[in-house]
């Protein structure tokens, strides 16, 4: 079994240092901006941070897959306190901590890169979900690329310190997770990258309509270990007609609206076949959608 | 592409435990785990990474700097980050970069990046060539079979002998009427036989009246079950005409022995034009020209390729009005494995003696210009019809941007060498790819990787898919990326083929 593992990420000429962390399913992107000693600081305290970090998630791995009920569930692991916390708000739809597993992972690292630190600027990339970093005064661009099949800067989001977002995360039926949903991309931005990778999850879910050309299957049938159960996920998504795109792109955009007015997201952008949906500040979820051949 | 990694327990159904991290998941058959790294294949963990980057950095010394400064994991101390320069420079290349087929769809990625400050673009695909093939040099001197005899694999036919080389033979296997034009069999057994060489496996060929001989690419050829070391320095009578000089003053003559021509220095046109004298020696065989007979001995394990043991054998007469007392003869072999140092008697026989310095020196030097013998394939496929719309909406641009050396063609990021006329018809050594980088479709046809690589500015003006250009770095954070070394004797392909590189 390996533990976890680090590595410089090769460097373009002029660009930034990157750091990788890798261990089990978590890829970490991770860089810093500053005074070079907070820099390596940073960097330094990430890395003994990440040491045991899946460790200690396994080990309460079988309550973080349970779906939330009227009981808040109490963990030991500050990355599952994290995931519990994120996806409490939800809990009203069917929804595990492991909805939330990505941007805590994140969001923790990141905490640990600011303890007694200062940065200008950082972000942790847990394989699309972000969490930022800001100082004042600072921005940062995140691109989004709905169907990784064919790469492409579907929108452009922008993060700036007088904003409250400092989480970017995407959800889609084509990702690594299983989705209850069609979309292939629903990017959010809130205070948090576990609430926004929880929020990204909830919306996601609720793109959707029915449609033959939509496959779905019991998640238990496709892996063994799913938090999902019996639930149908989305195997594929065929072409489908403009009205159900439309329809499944509306019904996931009022959850956004309602996830907005509680508070719980700043901002959404929603992609289906082509058709995108924009909530919440144009201003930092700018639509680069093109018109595809 | 996919590497085996371990037959870890098998659960029940086929069903596999990964060990590779703690999260321990069970992978059904066909399946990846919550990673995506490794893969249930055939009840085997594997781990999978299909796209295949090559880096280059300044010091050759890997892909990734080690983070930590000891191996031995945390220890407390880490090192700084890398200093922003010397730069890793990536190249992705089109292995594992899947296809649009069809290819009015751009490619699956078209990919900007920068060298020496200019902006570059790489469209990154994998070709499905139905019209394909590969070029096998044999390096060896042996018969093989007649010039169009069949070559067969399994006894289908899968190409055929062609012209022979200097030292070497010649296959054509594969191309489109083995592939499609002829029974369903043996364009499967086409396939998969191309399939291996292109991949560097060994395939056993069965020529029509020929030999059967073991062929893999980069590695010795087996001919009926012996293996191939050397080739010779040249026939026998290049090897006069190679070596004369540095025999002048140290012998009297010089035969060199050879299964195809054996050499005769003194009657030969270079012991002439040194004006030596002549030896009256003279050897078996049919005389072709002064100096140079074929046929002195039977094909053999012997001396050059003949089944001759002791040299003399050969000799068929001496001529005692020319040759004289004292004559110091050297015979040799066209390899240098086998020579001998000879002295005429009173009686004008040959008499074994310690050879000196001077002529061992050149024995030596004989062995020394004998190359190692290799297989060489060469991959060669049209990238016409609709490969090229991916690429472009102006298919035709790209040819004549290929022609006029603003677009540089390769393959798994080996370089290519493209045929001059109509088309994109290109042959590449498949030595110089990544391990694995060929494969099929059940058409039957062969998949291969194919890259383009141009100006930003260049690209636009042959209607490139300029909606579609990603940037390196975008393309370098996804998840299915294998990492290779660069090969230090390919070019680096970001950038403007040279002349001499491409036609």
């Amino acid at each position: 079994m390996s533990g976890p593992q680090a590595a410089w990420l090769g460097t373009e000429a002029g660009g930034g240092r990157r750091l990788h962390m890798q261990h089990g399913p978590i890829d970490l992107i991770i860089e810093a901006f500053g005074a070079e000693d907070a820099v390596i600081k940073a960097y330094r305290q990430a890395w003994v941070r990440f040491q045991d970090i899946l460790t200690v998630l396994v080990g309460e791995l079988e309550a973080l897959r349970r779906p939330l009920g009227n009981v808040h569930p109490l963990f030991r692991g500050p990355v599952a306190r994290r995931m519990a916390e994120a996806c409490w708000p939800h809990r009203g739809v069917f929804i595990t901590p492991m909805a939330a597993v990505a941007g805590a992972v994140a969001d923790e690292i990141m905490a640990a890169m600011l303890a007694d630190n200062a940065l200008d600027r950082a972000y942790v990339n847990n394989g699309g979900d972000i969490a930022f970093h800001l100082g004042a005064g600072q921005s940062m661009r995140a691109a989004v690329v709905c169907n990784p099949e064919h790469p492409h800067l579907d929108a452009i989001a922008t993060l700036n310190s007088t904003a409250p977002s400092r989480g970017l995360a995407t959800s889609g039926w084509r990702g690594r997770s299983f989705s209850l949903g069609i979309a292939d991309a629903v990017t959010i931005l809130a205070e948090n990258a576990a609430a926004a990778d929880a929020a990204a999850t909830i919306v996601a879910n609720a793109v959707n309509v029915d449609h033959p050309a939509i496959e779905r299957a019991p998640a238990r049938s496709l892996r063994d270990d799913t938090d999902l159960g019996d639930l149908p996920v989305t195997v594929t998504v065929g072409v489908l007609p403009f009205f159900a795109v439309q329809e499944a792109l509306s019904s996931g955009t009022a959850i956004a609206q309602d996830l907005r007015r509680r508070g719980l997201i700043q901002a959404a952008f929603l992609s289906l076949q082509g058709e995108s949906a924009v909530m919440g500040g144009e201003a930092l979820l700018e639509d680069r959608r093109r018109i595809a051949g | 592409m996919s590497q085996a990694v371990s037959k870890t327990e098998n659960v029940k159904d086929d069903v596999v435990r990964c060990d590779a991290c703690p999260v321990l998941c069970r992978i059904r058959p066909g399946k990846a785990g919550a990673c995506d790294r490794y893969a249930n294949v055939d009840g085997v963990l594997t781990r999978v990474d299909p796209l295949v980057i090559s880096d280059r950095t300044a010091a050759q010394g890997g892909d990734l700097v080690p983070f930590l400064s000891g191996s031995e994991g945390w220890n407390g101390s880490v090192a700084a980050p890398p200093p922003v320069k010397p730069a890793t420079a990536s190249f992705v290349t089109g292995v594992g970069a899947g296809t649009t087929y069809p290819d009015y769809k751009p490619a699956p990625f078209i990919v900007s990046s920068q060298h020496d400050g200019i902006d570059m673009v790489t469209v990154v695909t994998e070709g499905i060539f139905s019209y394909c093939g590969v070029k096998v040099k044999i390096d060896t001197d042996r018969f093989l079979g007649s010039e169009q005899a069949t070559v067969r694999v399994n006894g289908e036919a899968v190409g055929h002998v062609t012209t022979a080389e200097y030292g070497s033979q010649m296959l054509s296997i594969g191309g489109v009427h083995h592939l499609t034009g002829g029974s369903k069999k043996e364009g499967t057994v086409t396939c998969d036989t191309l399939l291996a060489l292109c991949n560097k496996d060994a395939v056993t060929l069965q020529i029509d009246d020929g030999a059967e001989v073991v062929v893999q690419a980069g590695k010795p050829p087996v001919v009926n079950g012996n293996p191939e070391e050397r080739m010779r320095v040249g026939c026998g009578s290049a090897t006069i005409g190679i070596f004369a000089k540095q025999w002048q003053g140290h012998c009297d003559e010089v035969i060199v022995v050879d299964d195809h021509i054996t050499g005769v220095l003194t009657e030969h046109q270079a012991g002439r034009f040194l004006d030596m004298k002549l030896s009256g020696i003279r050897v078996r065989g049919r005389k072709s020209t002064p100096g140079r007979y074929f046929q002195v001995a039977e094909p053999g394990l012997g001396w050059g390729g003949t089944n001759i043991s002791d040299p003399l054998e050969i000799i068929e007469t001496i001529d005692p009005k020319t040759a004289w007392p004292g004559l110091r003869l050297l015979m040799v072999s066209t390899t240098g494995e086998h020579s001998g140092w000879y002295v005429l008697d009173e009686n004008l026989k040959p008499q074994p003696a310690a050879m000196p310095a001077p002529v061992k020196k050149v024995v030596d030097r004989i062995a020394e210009n004998c190359e190692p013998s290799l297989c060489t394939v060469l991959f060669m496929a049209g990238a016409g019809g609709s490969l090229r719309a991916g690429v472009t909406e102006n298919p035709v641009r790209l040819t004549l941007s290929v022609k006029d050396r603003l677009t540089r063609v390769t393959s798994g990021g080996a370089p290519v060498y493209v045929w001059p006329g109509g088309g994109i018809t290109y042959m590449v050594d498949v030595t110089r790819m990544p391990d694995k980088s060929f494969g099929y479709v059940p058409t039957p046809a062969l998949v291969a990787p194919i890259e383009f690589t141009m100006r930003r500015e260049d690209y636009a003006a042959l209607g490139g898919h300029m909606d579609y250009v990603i940037q390196l770095d975008d393309v370098l954070r996804g998840q299915r990326l294998s990492r290779q070394e660069w090969r230090l004797d390919n070019p680096w392909p970001i950038s403007k083929p040279s002349a001499e590189e491409q036609p």
